[in-house]
């Protein structure tokens, strides 16, 4: 990293419609990895910050999105760091059980994008992202592991970006990050 | 380098030797070790080892293979690992991996891992042949997911000790140096890697002294092989 560009790194957030209540016998089985999960997460290469509720050890109490919706906004050196612990990890097989667990969805549920080293995005931030994504497409300022932009392209393209619609395809098989 | 030609370069049976060799390391390996395991001449290894790298089935570097450093820790070796291009030659042309790649595209849109596990479960079965028990031991594991390409390899204490029998100690687990299905998975890794764990539990069976699971790791096959009967998870 030269002088002249800035440390950047990459939030990322994830929606997941519950299929039943937190407390339901039949979701037991993720609610038993969420805190293995997220302890690999905090010790994982690349971690940086991970959105939690005020005095809880993880974000599954707010719902920004929805009554079912139970979000995960984290922040990671590069995006190698965040794939890597997505599908290379404990977190692997949480994915593996993720129709038992969740709503399929139609739209994107996962959106990554670019920060400053050093700032916390906040939910709503998360969430403008999440709807420029679903309503453009991926694009430097709102994008997904299949169609990843880099920090320096994204540097080019402030938010809103101006990229014409047939420059990316959606892609719509995003695989969603389950906890 | 066309995939014909650089496949032809192991029609030598010296370089086929030292190309297999250290592919099956895992890791860096320097030319008097390729050397004696192929049983030749440094000399010859390190021109074979080099025509090897030139058609891009190998990559190397340099290295200080005694660990020290700075003056007197001698001129750097030169070591040589498998590259990760794949190659391919199919006659006639066939592209089963654009077929792989929209297939599993749609499987994952369409939510369809629950169908595409149960295929794939009835098809390790399959393989595992009709009538035939269970895999009975993480060393006929070893033999079996050899036979497929995984390229599988015991981690843990008492490996060394057995040579032959049955690796019993609980931490003993066989692990995957190769993923067979490592391009699709890497593009759809829950619905493939998932697909993957249902052909390995089908193939092994689930009701026999060895089980598979999951656990993923950088730069592996995402399954591991253990003990029936170990605590670990």
């Amino acid at each position: 990293m030269t002088a002249s560009a800035p440390a950047a790194h990459l939030a990322q957030l994830n929606v997941a419609t519950l299929r039943h209540p937190l407390d339901d016998p039949r979701i037991a089985p993720f609610v038993e990895l969420i805190d293995p999960v997220n302890a690999s997460a905090d010790g994982a290469p690349g971690f940086v910050w991970r959105l939690t509720e005020d005095g809880e050890a993880d974000a599954t109490g707010l719902r920004p999105a929805g009554e079912d919706v139970i979000v995960t906004l984290s922040v990671w050196e590069t995006r190698e760091a965040l794939w890597e612990f997505v599908y290379r990890s404990g977190h692997l097989e949480a994915m593996r059980r993720r129709r038992d667990w969740f709503e399929r969805h139609v739209e994107a549920h996962l959106v990554l994008w670019w920060i400053p080293a050093g700032h916390l995005p906040t939910i709503g931030e998360a969430l403008e992202r999440l709807a420029d994504l679903r309503a453009d497409g991926p694009s430097p300022h709102a994008f997904t592991f299949v169609s990843s932009y880099t920090a320096a392209e994204a540097a080019g393209h402030p938010r809103p970006a101006c990229v014409p619609s047939e420059a990316r395809t959606a892609s719509p098989v995003e695989p969603a990050v389950a906890s | 380098m066309k995939d014909i030609d650089a496949i032809a370069v192991l029609q030598d049976p010296v370089r086929r030797r030292l190309y297999e060799y250290v592919a099956a390391q895992g890791r860096e390996v320097g030319r008097n070790e390729a050397a004696e395991a192929a049983g030749v001449a440094r000399t010859l290894a390190a021109h074979h080892l080099d025509k090897l790298t030139e058609a891009g089935l190998l990559e190397s570097g340099s290295r200080r293979l005694t660990g020290r450093s700075g003056p007197g820790a001698g001129r750097p070796a030169k070591v040589y690992t498998r590259s990760p291009a794949e190659r391919s030659v199919s006659l006639p042309a066939r592209d089963y991996r654009t077929a792989a790649e929209l297939l599993a595209e749609a499987a994952e849109q369409a939510g369809l891992d629950a169908a595409l596990c149960a295929a794939a479960r009835r098809r390790g079965e399959a393989l595992r042949g009709p009538g035939a028990g269970p895999c009975g031991s993480l060393r006929e594991a070893v033999e079996m997911l050899a036979a497929r390409g995984y390229e599988p390899h015991l981690e843990g204490a008492g490996v060394a000790e057995e040579p032959s029998g049955d690796a019993r100690a609980a931490s003993v687990v066989l692990r995957m140096r190769n993923c067979p299905f490592h391009a699709v998975a890497e593009r759809f890794p829950p619905l493939v890697c998932g697909m993957n764990l249902a052909l390995l539990e089908g193939f092994l069976g689930t009701d026999g002294p060895v089980r598979a699971r999951m656990d993923a790791r950088p730069g592996e096959c995402c399954v591991v092989v253990q003990d029936s009967k170990s605590n670990d998870r």
